[in-house]
């Protein structure tokens, strides 16, 4: 009879051990696919969070994949820090949500997703362009352009003191249907200067920011853009010098200037807001989420509102347009499973249930989701919103500010608020334009060295 | 006999010392007990403030994309981001706002302190603990906290401040619209942050100095600005300094106040040090950038350091 001896059946153990393990599928909590740790920008609307993790759970049941969802705040930049924080230690999420300039910024550290964006793109037809100047910075997708937390800033404007301070009916020139009024044409920012200044005398001043804040640099983007105003162009060359484009689109921001309250130059991305609700403001440029907060706090106020898109200039109608990116990191230990999630998420269902749950501030990269229901129904006043995505009817392009500037160059140039600076310079620092213009040139020559 | 200099003292019976060994030996050492007992201390010294500043050292070297040394025009490769700065417009007047608002708050944080102190000196001793209290409360609470207060009351929009001036008939400040008064506003809310601390210190000062001196300099005719200018300053006058070089690094350094009050503007002349290098190094992506800008502080700190602590070494001598 064979002696069983312990160091024989420990090895046997041993043995029998490892090709259970070996065999066994790879066990997690929720299935078989592995985890995947999403970081996504924790939604200003308490309901955007919450669809955001019903999506999770569902993909993440289709495709037993245990998806681990963490919601990241930009208050005091956290998200900011919270990117760096893990593109420095070259650990931490699977896949995150990417602010505007951030997907530009880590270029190295993303996974390309030229392949989602091809099948997206062939489902949806094309991106935007300011999404793709800011997803696909050295013509590769490094990102996705999100659905949540993505936002377009139109006007919002107060049409009972427009039409009564100014004699301008907003709704019939921007009507809740698919097409432009008879008066459409009217709406440039000359127009806009005459009802500032009218408004503005009758105690209505509209509520433009012109800080460093992202609400104060994206309508003054736009403004330049739609005069064809740029400081530098995309091969990063200073365009300031006898720039007459430029020069124009300072002049009229800085008539407009002088025509809204004494602190807009403080003003944070809250200060328009504010305006609005408080019923001192005729007009703010801003997502619908003010309009939401005063169709709560002041019912009077929300009544009273309609969104359009922002006046034209000379080179056609621009809307400021902030967006949000998915982007998976390249330390990743699952991009193919982030990938599967991402381009689901993007879907026309998952992106209608993304803006329906923030009550329609959330806007979807692609032109062809701008006919969401939510923006028909929403109210009072019925219709209030309809005209928040950008519209074929519009004429309108997303604009995003310093564009066509390279981006590692723009977002410096965005996130130190050159645009707005230049005008205070005038306005509030009693500079000549040439004095401001002369100064905006040497900070573009200190930003442009050292890339 | 006392205990041997380099070892401690042996606990262990007599006959068993002989036999011990060379590793129990080096364990009883004084210094060994020495370096046992600080290492925790070295290592989060050396772990989050030397690595830190060794890292921010390197970065500032690098190019934006870090891919390499940052390349200068005049200064050596590696300081690149230092040329840079110095020829910057906004730099420099970043640079002329740290040093208003760090003088200027420590100088009015020094001169509330100390007078606080001088009246709470005087309380008698049964009330003087609640005033004491209640005076430290805007020290105790988060300065981000206590600073966001601050901003409701400075609003643009809806200051409380200006209400109240409203109903007395002065007109409404924009308290963080224009230049000087937005500067104003947040050496004001720096100084109601930080005076607590002033008093505290300058109130145990007080107390160490002797009575009998005092007495002296009353015999003497001595009147009060006499006694305040020859008894109390002068056995002040190393922790003025000590409290005063303490204050001016934190305050040089001080970002939540900016930050929160009003972000730099307007046009970057409330800027400090901290607050541009978050916004050229996180805000914006250049890190690099970034942490050069935070590393102009510490030049001007250290020179602050050595005059402040060689005059606190001079009077200790002159005492001794």
């Amino acid at each position: 009879m064979t002696e069983i001896k312990r160091r024989t059946l420990l090895r046997s153990g041993a043995g029998v051990a490892a090709a259970g393990i070996l065999s066994a599928p790879m066990v997690h909590a929720q299935g078989t696919g592995g985890t995947l740790r999403c970081g996504f920008w924790d939604h200003w609307v308490p309901n955007g969070n919450v669809i955001m993790r019903q999506l999770c759970a569902e993909w993440g049941q289709a495709n037993r994949v245990d998806v681990q969802m963490d919601t990241v705040t930009s208050n005091g930049n956290q998200i900011l820090l919270t990117i760096n924080a893990q593109a420095q230690s070259r650990t931490g999420y699977d896949l995150m949500s990417f602010p505007a300039w951030e997907p530009s910024n880590h270029q190295r550290m993303l996974e390309p997703v030229d392949d989602v964006m091809r099948n997206l793109t062939q489902k949806y037809g094309a991106v935007n362009s300011a999404a793709e100047y800011l997803g696909k910075p050295a013509g590769t997708w490094v990102a996705i352009p999100a659905v949540a937390g993505t936002q377009l800033k139109p006007s919002c404007v107060r049409f009972d003191l427009l039409q009564q301070h100014a004699g301008i009916d907003i709704r019939a020139m921007w009507p809740a249907r698919g097409e432009r009024g008879a008066t459409a044409d009217q709406w440039n920012w000359e127009t806009f200067a005459r009802a500032a200044e009218a408004c503005h005398r009758a105690g209505f001043s509209f509520g433009l920011p012109m800080g460093s804040f992202t609400d104060a640099v994206d309508w003054v983007g736009a403004l330049f853009n739609s005069y064809g105003a740029f400081m530098m162009d995309d091969k990063g060359a200073i365009t300031v010098r006898n720039n007459a484009k430029l020069r124009a689109a300072v002049e009229m921001c800085a008539r407009i200037s002088r025509f809204l309250p004494n602190d807009v130059w403080a003003w944070d991305d809250g200060g328009n807001n504010r305006a609005l609700i408080s019923g001192r403001s005729a007009l703010i440029f801003n997502p619908p989420s003010a309009w939401a907060v005063a169709k709560r706090d002041a019912p009077q106020v929300a009544e009273n509102c309609w969104t359009v898109p922002m006046p034209a200039g000379p080179e056609g109608s621009f809307a400021a347009y902030l967006p949000y990116f998915w982007g998976i990191w390249n330390f990743s230990r699952s991009k193919g499973a982030a990938k599967a999630f991402l381009e689901w998420l993007s879907d026309r269902a998952q992106a209608e249930r993304q803006t329906n749950g923030s009550n329609g501030y959330d806007i979807p990269p692609f032109a062809s989701m701008a006919d969401f229901k939510v923006w028909e129904t929403e109210g009072p006043p019925v219709g209030t919103v309809y005209n928040y995505p950008v519209r074929a009817h519009h004429n309108a392009k997303t604009s995003i500010a310093m564009a066509p500037a390279p981006a590692a160059m723009a977002v410096q140039m965005y996130n130190q608020g050159l645009n707005t600076k230049l005008v205070a310079r005038i306005v509030q620092g009693g500079e000549s334009v040439d004095q401001a213009l002369g100064w905006v040139e040497r900070e573009l020559n200190t930003i442009r060295r050292g890339g | 006999m006392a205990a041997d200099a380099s070892t401690a003292p042996n606990m262990s019976s007599a006959p068993n010392s002989g036999r011990a060994s060379s590793l129990q030996r080096l364990a009883r050492r004084r210094s060994t007990i020495a370096v046992l007992m600080t290492t925790p201390l070295l290592v989060v010294l050396i772990g989050l403030v030397a690595y830190p500043a060794g890292y921010g050292i390197y970065l500032s070297t690098l190019n934006r994309r870090m891919t390499g040394f940052m390349e200068g025009e005049w200064l050596p490769t590696g300081l690149g981001n230092f040329e840079i700065l110095l020829e910057s417009e906004t730099f420099w007047a970043v640079a002329w706002q740290s040093c208003i608002f760090a003088i200027t708050a420590v100088i009015l944080k020094a001169l509330v302190g100390f007078w606080l102190a001088h009246m709470l000196h005087h309380i008698p001793s049964k009330g003087q603990r609640k005033w004491r209290g209640m005076l430290l409360i805007p020290w105790v609470i988060p300065p981000a906290l206590s600073t966001l207060g601050w901003w409701w009351m400075f609003d643009p929009a809806y200051s409380s401040i200006n209400w109240l001036f409203q109903v007395v008939g002065i007109p409404a400040v924009p308290w963080l619209g224009e230049k000087w008064w937005a500067r104003l506003s947040i050496i004001i809310v720096n100084v109601w942050y930080g005076a607590p601390f002033f008093m505290i210190m300058y109130l145990a000062a007080l107390k160490s100095v002797p009575e009998q001196l005092y007495e002296a300099a009353a015999i003497d005719g001595a009147t009060s600005w006499q006694r305040l200018r020859y008894v109390t300053l002068p056995m002040m006058a190393n922790i003025i300094s000590i409290t005063v070089l303490f204050s001016l690094i934190v305050t040089f350094a001080n970002y939540d106040i900016v930050r929160v009050l009003t972000n730099g503007g307007p046009r970057d002349l409330t800027h400090v040090f901290a607050s541009y290098a978050f916004q050229v190094g996180i805000l914006s992506g250049n890190i690099p950038r970034g942490a050069a800008v935070s590393l102009f502080m510490f030049p001007i700190l250290a020179i602050c350091a050595f005059f402040v602590l060689r005059g606190v070494t001079r009077r200790n001598k002159e005492q001794m």
